[in-house]
């Protein structure tokens, strides 16, 4: 009864994977314990939290709810994409200054939700920010700090265009 | 010590650039070659007589590898510890331990209890046998209703008790009845207190790996309290401690509910895996962190408080029901917390409490960010308001009547805590917070112009003034370890586990201003029992004070050997040589520096340097307990508008006071109380774990289940650190746990603000949760 296979393309952060995978997997469960990249992270496994948003063509969206065959031939970007330790992208930067990640678990689904959202939106107001992060669940901060390093960041970026 | 260069400072944590880039390991980051997975078959009814469980076709499905049900386990199988010991400190107090079991045999007793664990290749496969194990129960009626169990004796969750009583506590300070004679209002409620989830947002998990030829069980656990773990495995599979090694990876958030022990996964997994001698993962999912993982809150409370015309409190008397669960390993800590915090910031001369504990056929019970205090100071502070509006005075007025003093403190309130001590409150200038919120929130302005102008608009828009503490850092004791290494750089190693609290940089903090090292150069180990195995947990907000102090007494020990190596290496008395960054070397003669890691290779009898027979090393061990809590304040101040067609509160601002003692890092202390707010609003208007008649919840999802968004936080929000400097520092650093202190105010804030906004006659909020459908109930209530 063992689970019939398909074969996947998907580049993700850059590089082309070619697996084979159950129909049913999850693109979370595969980019996390397939590919190896655990930084996206699973908070609910129903769309809600938000902790496993990558970026799909572009796009955030909840890796959770979809499946990996449906991401074949598609373009992943997930939290190992931006900066490193030694080197971090301008939002991780903000985020570290104004101390807008406490436990840390919901961080990278708050970073993939924003870095589009400020390609697309250079200058957001508090208001506008704290919409675009409605869909993302943080138990520790309180996202009042979250909002200010979105705020920080906005200007990081413009300054650097 | 009150500040150093990093002590007292906002510095920015050490662990945030491995948080931010996806480059640390989380729980179900872990991943063990060979390792099989874990998957619990639970209970859809809340109590039932299992007839028959029938795996036989589950074991046929290719990938299956074992499956357990409790007849499986057979002399192992047995009721848990009980993890918190019985309230015996109070004279009178009656408590039946019905401890958990670590799967249902016999009897279901709540919605989610573990039938059968499948082992399987993985967790997909796993979870595919569910569909193939057939369970025969006869169902039973469920208890749910806390008032209703406490009386009728019909259906029992336990057989074996007469009732479904937990415990009956009682305490008295005074004369409650004699205060009563004397009053001149007497004011009575009900209130209920609403049933929430810790809901961090890292599920649990557990991976137990025995190693049959070192014959060591390694376990990672994503809990708040790895060291009760290793010694409830070494006594369950007869093991030394030693051959126990439990590590907590990054753990995503804690709240609470990670405390707890004795549950499925660490009773059961370590015996699965020295039986199959393969290491079993278990990760679980939301539903099941939803019904089975610990929750709380979930009182109901019959208050009442009698005064003299002019406000002051004569007496306050409080008969409340606490759901425990189905079980209650976790003893009394939460109701005690209630009790103790009802009148924990008021002058209160006669005090009467009484917990009735409740067993019902619901998940177990145990603390959750705020642990009883938040229902106390509810309880009290909603009273307040009862009683001022019975008297035709302000709730500010009645308030500033009986808040204490800094003056007054410290005071013993006479009621015994969940420490099992009598509760001290050591230091703090509660009126002063108040007064100081009062300023901040302009409250004069608000009520002679805002209001006014709004109402003249037609808008509703209130405001609401608490007060409350934080009973916190209770003892018995942490420790931790400190050593500087041969590099130079410092380890410091505590069994104390973290989930997100920034230890790796607080602690980091206190040792590199004792050893005058860069704060880059201090590692701090959480949570690691072979590094350090001593402590108690992670829990009321104790870990900044307690572990804290430890730190400071190590570091000291170790500041205390490296003038003594140094001395004798340098061949000068001690006082005259002094640290400079990352060494040590005669005063005003730099070029007789050692580096700190020199030095560390020095004490060493090896050579020559420590005598032999005396202990080597840079390295020192020091524990800290603490002779009672130590109690934080604080005042909360809100104002709400609301919306006129939907009923929906919106906070306009909130501006809280609070103070912790001593600051060690004021950014992550403003984090924790950010953070405590948003679970307190969150309790307030929208988490609600609902139960229906049959004890099934029906908000076990996110869907149904509503947690606090970022547009639902206070639009405007202020917080200020309003530290009273006492005589009495009941820690060496004078420091306070600020953990809890966000989640404790904001209920009885945010209730006073929305009545105060429709000020309609007869609308009375008398529940923590509040939807704009239970608005409306209450107005329907007050019109007729």
């Amino acid at each position: 009864m063992s689970e019939k296979l398909f074969p996947i393309t998907v580049t993700v952060n850059g590089e082309e994977y070619h697996r084979e995978v159950e129909a049913r997997l999850l693109l979370s469960d595969f980019l996390r314990h397939d590919l190896g990249l655990l930084g996206t992270h699973v908070g609910c496994e129903h769309g809600i939290c938000g902790a496993c948003t990558i970026i799909f063509d572009g796009e955030p969206i909840r890796s959770c709810l979809i499946f990996a065959v449906q991401a074949n031939g598609h373009d992943i970007r997930t939290v190992e994409s931006l900066g490193t330790p030694e080197n971090l992208h301008p939002l991780q930067q903000s985020f570290h200054e104004k101390h807008a990640l406490q436990c840390g678990f919901c961080t990278p689904g708050f970073l993939m939700t924003l870095v589009p959202y400020l390609e697309e939106h250079p200058n957001p107001s508090r208001e506008e920010i704290r919409e675009a992060i409605d869909g993302n669940i943080c138990r520790c901060t309180g996202y009042e700090k979250i909002v200010e390093a979105v705020q920080d960041a906005a200007e990081k970026l413009s300054q650097k265009k | 010590m009150t500040t150093g260069k990093y002590f007292g400072k906002s510095v920015l944590r050490l662990e945030d650039k491995n948080m931010l880039t996806g480059n640390v390991k989380y729980m179900d980051d872990i991943e063990i070659p060979g390792q099989l997975h874990a998957a619990f078959l639970r209970s859809d009814y809340a109590h039932a007589r299992i007839l028959k469980i029938d795996v036989s076709e589950a074991l046929k499905r290719p990938g299956v590898v074992a499956i357990y049900t409790a007849e499986d386990f057979g002399d192992f199988w047995k009721p848990g510890p009980l993890l918190v010991p019985p309230p015996t400190a109070i004279d009178g107090s009656q408590f039946n331990a019905r401890t958990l079991v670590p799967i249902a045999k016999d009897k279901i007793r709540y919605s989610g209890e573990v039938l059968a664990v499948v082992i399987a290749e993985s967790r997909y496969i796993a979870e595919d046998a569910f569909d193939d194990i057939i369970i025969d129960v006869d169902p039973l009626p469920a208890v749910v209703d806390l008032e209703k169990a406490w009386e009728d004796t019909s259906v029992l969750v336990h057989d074996d008790l007469p009732s479904n009583m937990a415990a009956l506590v009682k305490q008295e300070v005074g004369s409650y009845e004699e205060a009563k004679k004397k009053a001149d209002v007497v004011v009575s409620r009900r209130m209920l207190i609403e049933h929430v989830a810790g809901a961090a947002m890292e599920n649990r998990g557990f991976i137990a790996s025995w190693d049959d030829q070192n014959q060591v069980m390694t376990i990672w656990a994503n809990t708040q309290s790895p060291l009760t773990i290793r010694g409830s495995v070494a006594r369950a599979l007869n093991l030394a401690e030693s051959q126990v090694h439990v590590i907590t990876p990054f753990i995503g958030g804690g709240f609470g509910p990670k405390v707890m022990t004795s549950l499925s996964d660490d009773v059961l997994l370590p015996w699965i895996s020295l039986k199959l001698k393969r290491p079993i993962k278990w990760m679980e999912d939301r539903r099941e962190n939803f019904l089975a993982t610990t929750s709380e809150r979930d009182q109901v409370h019959h208050c009442e408080i009698v005064l003299k015309k002019d406000g002051t409190i004569l007496g306050f008397k409080d008969v409340f029901y606490h759901n425990t669960g189905a079980y209650d390993s976790y003893g009394m800590t939460v109701p005690l917390n209630t009790q103790t915090h009802t009148i924990s910031n008021y002058r209160v001369p006669n005090f009467y409490s009484e917990i009735r504990m409740v067993f019902t056929n619901q998940m177990v019970v145990t603390p959750v960010r705020g642990a009883g205090r938040s229902e106390g100071v509810f309880a009290m502070e909603r009273m307040l308001d009862f009683a001022a509006k019975e008297l035709g005075i302000s709730p500010v007025e009645i308030r500033l009547k009986n808040l204490l003093k800094a003056e007054e403190l410290p005071l013993n309130t006479g009621v015994i805590g969940q420490d099992f001590v009598v509760n001290i409150l050591d230091s703090g200038d509660y009126l002063g917070n108040y007064q100081k919120c009062l300023a901040e929130i302009d409250y004069d302005k608000f009520r002679k112009e805002i209001q006014p102008k709004a109402r003249a608009e037609g808008k509703r828009m209130g405001i609401g003034m608490v007060a409350f503490t934080e009973g916190t850092a209770v003892g018995p004791y942490e420790g931790c370890k400190i050593t500087v290494s041969t590099s130079g750089k410092v380890t410091m190693a505590t069994g104390y586990s973290t989930q997100g609290q920034a230890h790796y940089t607080v602690f980091a903090q206190i040792i590199a201003d004792q050893l005058n090292v860069k704060i880059e150069d201090v590692r701090v180990v959480t949570g690691d029992t072979n590094l350090f195995a001593w402590g108690a947990g992670t829990f009321a907000s104790r870990g900044a004070a307690l572990v804290g102090a430890a730190a400071y007494l190590a570091a000291q020990k170790v500041r205390a050997k490296i003038f003594s190596t140094a001395s004798k290496k340098l061949e000068v008395p001690e006082e005259e040589i002094e640290l400079c960054e990352g060494s040590v070397c005669v005063k005003g003669q730099p070029e007789t520096s050692i580096p700190l890691g020199m030095l560390a290779s020095l004490a060493n009898p090896m050579r020559g340097v420590v005598e032999p027979g005396v202990e080597p090393g840079l390295e020192a061990t020091a524990y800290y307990g603490p002779p009672h809590g130590s109690t934080g304040s604080g005042a909360m101040g809100v104002i709400v508008s609301i919306d006129e067609e939907t009923n929906k509160p919106t906070i306009e601002r909130m501006v809280m006071v609070d103070d912790c003692g001593t600051v060690i890092n004021p950014l992550v202390v403003e984090g924790q109380l950010q953070g405590g707010i948003s679970m307190g609003i969150g309790n307030t208007l929208y988490e609600r774990l609902v139960y229906d008649e049959n004890g099934q919840l029906l908000t076990a999802s996110f869907m149904d289940y509503l947690m606090p968004l970022a547009t639902d936080m206070p639009e405007k929000l202020e917080i200020i650190h309003n530290h009273a400097e006492s005589s009495l520092k009941v820690n060496p650093l004078g420091i306070k746990g600020v953990g809890e202190a966000g989640a404790i105010p904001p209920g009885p804030a945010i209730v006073q603000a929305i009545e105060d906004a429709f000020g309609v006659a007869g609308f009375e909020i008398l529940e923590t949760n509040l939807s704009p459908s239970q608005i409306y109930e209450y107005l329907k209530k007050a019109a007729k």
